[in-house]
């Protein structure tokens, strides 16, 4: 099996601030799915945006290797770099509202990927276009592809992304959180859509989402993000049943789902907090970095 | 499935219509003033001095609004002072328009030294006195219609640079931007493609509200006598002129003033329609 995306000790830093990514590696396998998890600003949007080239011009990368399909990313030059990512991978993200530009139709924002990138003909591109629709169910296809983003609800517009990123038939989809900004009826909809599409497609997939629950729903292996550093990386049956790191037990003992025989919540102990802040602290001194 | 908002037909809305109206007559007047103007606007008779408007006793048939202390007909000054108005509206409004707008969505979509350079520039440039930096700039250059609208680009661009700089921000991070370029969008093609469209409303409201902007510092430049010479009629030289004969001729100054009024807030009112218009999530 192919590592199709191998990241390896990627750090990140607010130009002139702290470290956002602590020598972060992580892996996902050809036509599978790796699960990113972690708290709100531990970073899993850094490592998806650095994939996708599309990091903040504040943010410089210190150090560190992206292998997407055998190249690496951060050795390309700029154009190069958005022809090969753009090629071989997509972005599901978190908001679909904004994901969308607000001032064109739904039709075209689809098809220009495959225009641009793939030198589709409008007549094909418009044709995948409806095919994608049509996968992810969306009805009145025409009347969808002539609409505005504001004219459809949420989980419309989700579809239509989900759509979008499958549509140049990419061999990575990076999706962030892709159903925390949905409601709950539509969360479990949308979540379904996205596995069976990219079975459907053979894509890989790293998901990003904060919540465990979703995580062994779909994902083949996970890593655990805390605090900008990679506290475990592992396999799915096994996570949920021996965590090794403690932050990944708390994490655990946190999620509804798998709350403990007693019925009890259980919070992130603060002293689990603490030991991993420590580590990063000695980490950076050890690198050299400020704090 | 379908927002809610996208059922409503909104109408034209009425204050669309009425300063579009008010703005299409008055063009209408600038441009065919010589021929629309009952009388020639220079032309004195003391004889027929300090008509009033028809209504009332006195009046003399033909001169519809009065005439001033010199005789000169104020209906037949106010269509010729509509062309310097609107041709320092539209000529000024556009040139501050684009140089505002371009180094706004430069200093926006960029970041980094554009920006340190353009945002320290409109920093400096506000620290200066406007009112000032007009004078001066028409004492060096001499009065004139080419110095009034030098004087309000020079002055108001900033006006421009600042909101557009902070509606190309945030235009800036939003996703669509990120997916235009994981799609292979080159910055310069995303800035023009995807970005420029969506800050469209805002340049069109700031447009017309600098349009009327224009239109009042005219008026002020000509009330202190350094706009345009005196022998073309301007609404701030009439203004200027009524002032001093106002207990006995009010006429010669309220109508221009109404009408400066009236059109100053016809270019915001339309603005303001135009950007609800344009406005895809509100149209
Ligand atoms: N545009 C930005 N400029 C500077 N710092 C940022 C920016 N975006 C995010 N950060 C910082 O980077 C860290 C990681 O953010 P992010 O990857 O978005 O977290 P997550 O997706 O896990 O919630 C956070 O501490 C956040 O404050
Ligand atoms: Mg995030």
């Amino acid at each position: 099996m192919t590592q199709f995306l191998d990241i390896r000790n990627l750090t990140l830093r607010l130009r002139g601030g702290p470290i956002i990514l602590w020598s972060v590696s992580l892996r996902v396998t050809s036509g599978m799915v790796h699960g990113l998890v972690g708290e709100s600003g531990a970073g899993k949007s850094m490592i998806g945006k650095a994939v996708l080239g599309t990091l903040p011009r504040a943010i410089e990368v210190m150090g560190g290797e992206v292998w997407l399909d055998g190249v690496d990313l951060l050795a390309l030059p700029p154009r190069d770099r958005r022809r090969r990512i753009g090629e071989t991978a997509a972005l599901i993200p978190q908001d679909p509202l904004t994901a969308l530009n607000p001032s064109k139709r739904v039709g075209p924002q689809i098809t220009r990927r495959l225009i641009d990138i793939l030198g589709w003909s409008k007549s094909e591109a418009d044709q995948r276009a409806r095919t994608l629709l049509d996968e992810v169910r969306i009805p009145d296809i025409p009347r969808v592809m002539r609409s505005y983003p504001h004219e459809l609800s949420g989980g419309m517009r989700q579809r239509v992304l989900i759509a979008s990123a499958f549509a140049a038939e990419p061999k990575l989809i990076v999706a962030d959180e892709p159903t925390t900004a949905l409601d709950v009826t539509v969360q479990k909809q949308i979540l379904r859509l996205i596995s069976e599409m990219r079975i459907r497609h053979g894509t890989a997939l790293l998901f990003v989402t904060h919540d465990l629950g979703v995580v062994s729903k779909v994902c083949n292996s996970l890593s655990v993000l805390y605090a900008g550093r990679v506290v475990e990386e592992a396999q799915m049956p096994r996570f949920f049943m021996r965590p090794i790191h403690p932050y990944s037990r708390a994490l655990l003992a946190a999620t509804p789902t798998y709350l403990d025989p007693d019925g009890s919540l259980q919070p992130v102990p603060a002293n689990v907090i603490e030991d991993v802040e420590n580590e990063n602290h000695h980490h950076a001194l050890r690198a050299g970095y400020d704090v | 499935m379908r927002d809610a908002r996208a059922h409503i037909r909104r109408p034209l809305g009425a204050r669309l219509w009425l300063s579009g109206t008010w703005l299409s007559i008055l063009a209408l007047a600038a441009v065919f003033a010589p021929w629309v103007a009952p009388h020639d606007p220079l032309a004195q008779d003391l004889f027929l001095g300090r008509l009033p408007p028809f209504w009332m006793d006195g009046a003399e048939p033909g001169y519809w609004l009065g005439t001033d202390s010199l005789g000169r007909d104020v209906l037949s000054r106010m269509i010729h002072g509509a062309r310097v108005a609107l041709m320092v509206a539209l000529v000024a409004g556009t040139l501050t328009c684009i140089i505002g707008a371009s180094l706004g969505v430069l200093a926006g979509f960029y970041r980094g030294w554009s920006d340190r350079i353009i945002s320290r520039l409109v920093d400096i440039w506000m620290a200066f006195p406007p009112v000032l930096f007009a004078i001066l700039l028409i004492a060096v250059m001499g009065p004139g219609l080419v110095s009034i609208i030098l004087a309000i680009v020079v002055i108001d661009w900033t006006r421009f640079a600042r909101v557009i700089r902070a509606e190309t921000l945030s235009q800036g991070a939003m996703d669509y931007v990120a997916s235009a370029q994981i799609a292979g969008r080159t910055r310069f093609n995303t800035m023009i493609a995807e970005i420029l469209p969506n800050i469209l409303p805002t340049v069109v409201a700031l447009l017309t509200l600098e349009m009327g902007i224009a239109v009042i510092v005219e008026a002020i430049l000509s009330f202190v006598n350094l706009s345009i010479s005196t022998d073309s009629p301007t609404w701030g030289g009439m203004i200027a002129e009524g002032r001093t004969s106002v207990h006995q001729a009010w006429w010669v100054l309220v109508f221009p003033l109404f009408t400066l009024f009236l059109t100053v807030l016809s270019f915001s009112q339309l603005g303001e329609g135009l950007k609800d218009r344009f406005d895809p999530v509100l149209r």
